[in-house]
């Protein structure tokens, strides 16, 4: 037994360590979402809504970074948010559903399109499965466009549940999403099976020399990924109550990613703080106008070339500066 | 009927033999050697078992089943586990890290029950981790654990190349030229780790430059060169045969080995 005991201690104590600091992370994640967001921004509508829509983006970056967790660039996330909201979109309209069962058959659906898209797909490694994926959300786009006859493309008029009829209920929805969805997330790369992805992303051929059968993972973490796309899509067609097929280009495929780098790839705030810190940075350079797009660049470009990791790892980065000052 | 039977092997990448009409057997709890000059078809018999690779034609067999075709996480699965060349591990992941996360094999809870934390789940996390705890000190790599393994020597990287077999609880263990760039002290020791395996009740096959090494250590050697069979034998068959040392040294009357 204190055999046993010496020779588990340390990663085991290592693991309780990262749980209560995960636990922590999620706690004051809590608090800011249901505390500070809504006592800064409660009664203005505009705020809220950039709020909401920052969350229900972090939502669908966190898919986004499952997907990195298996060591692909994935840059189809928006096709699976037109998936989604689409569903969302025309249940609702044509079928009259009530939004909360088309939110689920829209995870469902966006799931079900990943995982026969991703069986092929997945096989592919590096720029090319990136170049794919990409390709991806403009064919998703195109297809919308091509299918639906009337608005351009557009379902206009989704009916909102009145539960979420005010900016600050709809918010409040979209921040339980988040914290669900980040929980969800969290706990699934400290599993097995986050250290079974952990392990693919370094080495497939090795993962499958032990017994994993990374074709079943792979397609897990895309599904995974898939759906939580479609939920963000649903949710979004909801809050603008129509969806086209321009909601969702190639530019917002690549602003996943973006958040998820900008956060921090090691880390599963990662995509949420790069998703709220471009969204507020860009709200806040509204007001000088031509400039936005401009100071908004540099600041990207200033933060990755000081923080290639994220911002998540300024505390690092500060610890290591200061222990070698000493 | 063989523990491990590879039977008319052959592979052709487009117009060119790799491993032409290869056939030989591994007896259980055997040491036998794969050798042979640079590009003889060593690797990729080696690949061939594994089902990391499938062959154009012929089947290897473990017990009697059929692995030829399946896919490698199940021919793993099934007991045959393949090391790499040099050094592959997960050079992100400290040994200890590395090494759990190589026990896939044998767990008690499904992916699912992983990610609920059940009973099953942490009992299994708890074997795994005394399992890799053990077989990280019997390899001597014991007191490196906590180190990521991109920072770790060659020779260290080597043997936790091994212990990751080793966690996937092998019934063959192939190694991929276990002594490459080794000095003679670090190879005596690494032999001796490989008898260790085999008492533990491993049959391995492996795969190796070093005759020095092969001829110590094997049971039995299976020689080949352009991708055929030229001999198979005792090592001390094999020092003698002349078609090896014509095969090795040229025709020349050196013999190989020592």
């Amino acid at each position: 037994m204190a055999r046993h005991l010496a020779a588990a201690s340390a990663p085991e104590l290592a693991r309780a360590f990262d749980s209560r600091r995960g636990a922590f992370a999620l706690l004051l994640l809590a608090l800011l979402l249901y505390g500070l967001v809504p006592a800064v921004f409660a009664g203005r509508a505009y705020w809220l809504n950039v709020m909401t829509n920052a969350a229900l983006l972090s939502f669908a970056s966190l898919g986004v970074w499952v997907t990195f967790a298996i060591g692909r660039v994935n840059i189809g996330q928006g096709a699976f948010a037109l998936i989604g909201g689409y569903t969302t979109a025309l249940l609702a309209t044509v079928l009259h559903w009530p939004f909360w069962l088309c939110l689920p058959v829209s995870a469902v659906v966006a799931g079900g399109v990943g995982f026969l898209i991703g069986w092929p797909l997945l096989r592919l490694r590096g720029i090319y499965f990136a170049m794919v994926t990409l390709s991806l959300t403009e064919a998703t786009r195109l297809f919308f466009l091509n299918t639906i006859r009337d608005n351009g493309g557009g379902v206009l008029n989704i009916p909102r549940p009145p539960e979420l009829a005010t900016p600050l209920a709809f918010y409040l929805f979209a921040a339980t999403l988040l914290l669900l969805g980040c929980a969800g997330v969290w706990r699934l790369a400290n599993s097995r099976i986050g250290w079974v992805f952990r392990s693919m992303r370094e080495n497939e051929e090795l993962a499958m020399s032990i017994g994993i059968d990374i074709t079943r993972y792979r397609i897990l973490a895309f599904v995974i990924c898939s759906a939580m796309g479609g939920v963000t899509g649903g949710c979004f067609a909801l809050l603008q109550q129509n969806i086209y097929p321009a909601t969702y280009t190639i530019a917002d495929s690549i602003n996943f990613l973006l958040y998820c780098f900008l956060g921090g790839l090691e880390f599963v705030l990662g995509p949420i703080v790069g998703a709220f810190g471009l969204v507020l940075t860009f709200e806040l350079l509204r007001s000088i106008q031509e400039f936005q797009a401009l100071l908004y660049g540099v600041l990207m470009i200033v933060v990755m070339l000081f923080l290639p990791n994220g911002l998540l790892s300024l505390g690092a980065v500060l610890r290591r500066g200061r222990g070698g000052g000493r | 009927m063989s523990f491990l039977a590879v039977e008319s092997l052959t592979r052709r990448f487009g117009g060119l033999t790799a491993v032409n009409d290869i056939s030989f057997s591994v007896e259980r709890d055997e040491i036998l050697s794969l050798i042979g000059p640079n590009g003889a078809g060593k690797s990729t018999v080696f690949k061939l078992i594994a089902s990391f690779l499938r062959p154009t034609a012929g089947r290897v067999l473990l017990e009697g089943a059929v692995m030829s075709g399946r896919r490698p996480h199940e021919v793993a699965r099934a007991g045959i586990v393949r090391t790499f060349q040099e050094t592959t591990v997960f050079k992100e992941m400290t040994a200890l890290q590395n090494v759990v996360v190589a026990h896939q094999l044998g767990l008690a809870a499904t992916a699912f029950g992983a990610y609920l934390g059940t009973p099953a789940a942490r009992a299994d996390a708890r074997e795994a981790l005394e399992s890799a705890a053990e077989i990280l000190d019997y390899l001597g790599l014991g007191h490196i654990r906590d180190e990521k393994a991109r920072n770790l020597p060659q020779g260290h990287l080597r043997a936790l190349g091994i212990a990751i077999g080793l966690s996937a609880r092998p019934r063959v263990l192939l190694l991929d030229e276990p002594f490459a760039g080794m000095n003679l002290e670090e190879t005596d020791r690494a032999v001796a780790m490989v008898e260790g395996i085999r008492r533990r009740g491993i049959t391995i096959l492996l795969v190796e430059h070093d005759m020095r090494a092969v001829m110590r250590i094997s049971d039995r050697i299976v020689v080949m060169n352009f991708g055929s069979r030229i001999a198979e034998g005792t090592p001390a068959e094999i020092r003698a045969n002349p078609a090896v040392i014509e095969a090795y040294l040229g025709r020349d009357d050196e013999t190989i080995g020592s």
